[in-house]
């Protein structure tokens, strides 16, 4: 089993780091993982990305030609990697980030409105675990128990005490994410 | 007890293992994309365990100059830094390899030429392997292509310039210093105590005790005669490096009718290409030249009377292929396909690359 992943987004949007907790919690399900950003001035304003690999096998190259899974969280990201998914592969993206619709017919879309519920729990720093939640629950890759470890892992001790809100916000994402299209 | 599976970078691989290691210090100047190590030592104050130095000099030329004392008095040194920080340390490595001592340098490569960008490049090649400082001089010279090769050869980096008294360097890129796999350290070393180091190194400035002629560490000879024997001794030496110390690693060689050739991070994407090939009933195979100086020579030209052709796939404009075309010798067609400034090539455009260079030609 792989998972090619590929999460896209604006820098600040905590999608390197939701990146890094997929990737420790893919560790502590005794996988082979990779994770390589997109690294630079991007980080500050402009598009971020990053590819997290999660493999029963030994990971050949981190660089890839397309992606099973495209975690889209701007416009610019759209226009990047919507044509990088694989045929019946899936894209998630987040209500408030897009604005036209996925044009391509052959691969799942899902919708989120993260950064909606991000607001309602007045915590807009939970908006990649409320994303990482909506993927679990589609591709349910890594077990959540592991996902909590592979937090504590990727966190400083001193963040430790906000392990019960990120789970929070990984249960709600599990429950907002809607299907938008299957594969045709 | 196994060692433990931890997730980290490239580069903050390379800053556990200098602790491990038991190197004595570390100099060095922030670029991106290799700050970390700095930033991973400063942040593990390896100082207050092993009592390694670990220190930002005001510049790369001090750090460079830094790891020459340093290294003069038998202690295990690195500096690290990426390319424009590399180009200002070439005077020093040459000094370095001219006075013959043992260090570590670590160059994570970006886009040149000049400040140029600050994404992944292999564009330091011809200055890694083909002089960069003035005068006839050499760099063992290792390219990891993963987080755990970063933090071996670290280990394997100094114990070959100790070996040979010969500056040794990882030239790594920015997607093997920034990317994040697993990796086991290695075990914790000791550093060295003094008296081991004078037993080891009896050429270090450690003092000067009675009964010996004092040690002089320098690079300058003003009789030409003399200039010229010390020449001939370090030849001479880079011959024997040449004999005893190349490494490679072969993927899907044993039938191979094509062969990709490629380096560091290029031979991560190149096995993924090699993957693709074969789904598509292509034979193709991939020689990763582990080290860079000494450069697989040998290996090269067997494959020359095997296989129909080699690309050499590099980012860059073509460097490492000039080293494949004097191993080939015209046995077969060699061409090179590379992205240069910072982009990366993906799977699909070297096997575009391959046919329309090699297969289909």
């Amino acid at each position: 089993m792989k998972q090619e992943i590929i999460i896209a987004g604006f820098g600040g949007q905590g999608v390197l780091s939701m990146g890094k907790i997929l990737a420790y919690s893919g560790l502590m399900e005794g996988k082979e993982v990779s994770w390589m950003p997109s690294y630079g001035p991007e980080q500050r304003g402009g598009t971020a990305n990053v590819t997290v690999i999660l493999s029963d096998d030994r990971i050949s190259s981190p660089v890839l030609n397309e992606y099973d899974i495209a975690i889209i969280l701007n416009q610019p990201s759209m226009e990047k990697f919507e044509k990088k998914v694989k045929k019946g592969g899936i894209i998630i993206y987040d209500g408030y980030g897009i604005h036209t619709p996925v044009k391509r017919t052959d691969v799942n879309v899902y919708r989120m409105d993260a950064m909606d519920a991000a607001t309602e729990m007045k915590n807009e720093k939970a908006f990649n675990m409320l994303i990482l939640g909506g993927l679990l629950k589609i591709v349910p890759m890594v077990k959540l128990e592991n996902v909590l470890l592979g937090l504590k892992k990727s966190l400083p001790e001193r963040h430790h005490k906000l392990i019960p809100m990120n789970e929070a916000a990984i249960k709600k994402g599990m429950e907002i994410i809607t299907n938008v299209q299957m594969c045709q | 007890m196994a060692e433990e599976i931890k997730l980290m970078k490239g580069n903050e691989a390379i800053a556990h293992a200098a602790i491990r290691y038991g190197v004595d210090g570390y100099f060095g100047y922030p670029i991106t994309p290799q700050s970390e190590i700095l930033e991973t030592l400063m942040a593990e104050m390896p100082w207050e365990t092993t009592g390694m130095i670990v220190l930002q000099a005001e510049s790369e030329v001090a750090a460079i100059n830094m790891v020459y004392g340093g290294a003069g008095t038998g202690k295990r040194v690195m500096t690290s830094s990426s390319s424009p920080g590399v180009s200002l340390k070439q005077e020093g490595i040459s000094y370095l390899a001219g006075a013959e001592l043992p260090c570590l340098i670590v160059n994570v490569m970006r886009g040149g030429p000049g400040l140029g960008t600050i994404q992944p490049s292999q564009a330091d090649y011809f200055q890694t392997v083909k002089g960069g400082g003035h005068g006839d001089y050499r760099l063992i010279t290792l390219a990891p292509s993963s987080v755990q090769e970063m933090a071996d050869f670290v280990g394997l980096g100094f114990e070959l310039a100790f070996k040979y008294n010969n500056p040794a360097i990882i030239l790594a890129d920015g997607i093997i210093g920034q990317m994040m796999e697993k990796v086991v350290l290695p075990p914790f070393h000791t550093r060295r105590t003094e008296e081991k180091i004078i037993a080891e190194c009896p050429w270090a400035t450690q003092g000067k005790t009675a009964g010996r002629k004092p040690n002089i560490i320098t690079s300058l000879e003003l009789d030409p005669a003399k200039m010229e024997e010390n020449n001939i001794r370090f030849q001479a030496k880079y011959r024997k490096i040449e004999e005893n110390e190349i490494r490679y690693e072969e993927f899907q060689c044993e039938d191979a009718e094509y062969l990709l050739i490629a380096f560091g991070s290029s031979a991560r994407i190149c096995q993924k290409v090699v993957e693709i090939a074969r789904m598509e009933g292509i034979k193709l195979g991939l020689l990763r030249p582990v080290t860079l100086w000494p450069f697989p020579k040998k290996v090269i030209a067997y494959y020359a009377d095997k296989v129909k052709g080699m690309l050499s796939v590099e980012l860059n404009a073509g460097q490492m292929v000039e080293d494949v075309r004097l191993a080939v010798n015209g046995k077969v067609k060699v061409e090179h396909f590379g992205r240069l400034g910072g982009i990366v090539f993906t799977p699909d455009e070297v096997l575009n690359a391959l046919k329309e260079l090699i297969i289909e030609d």
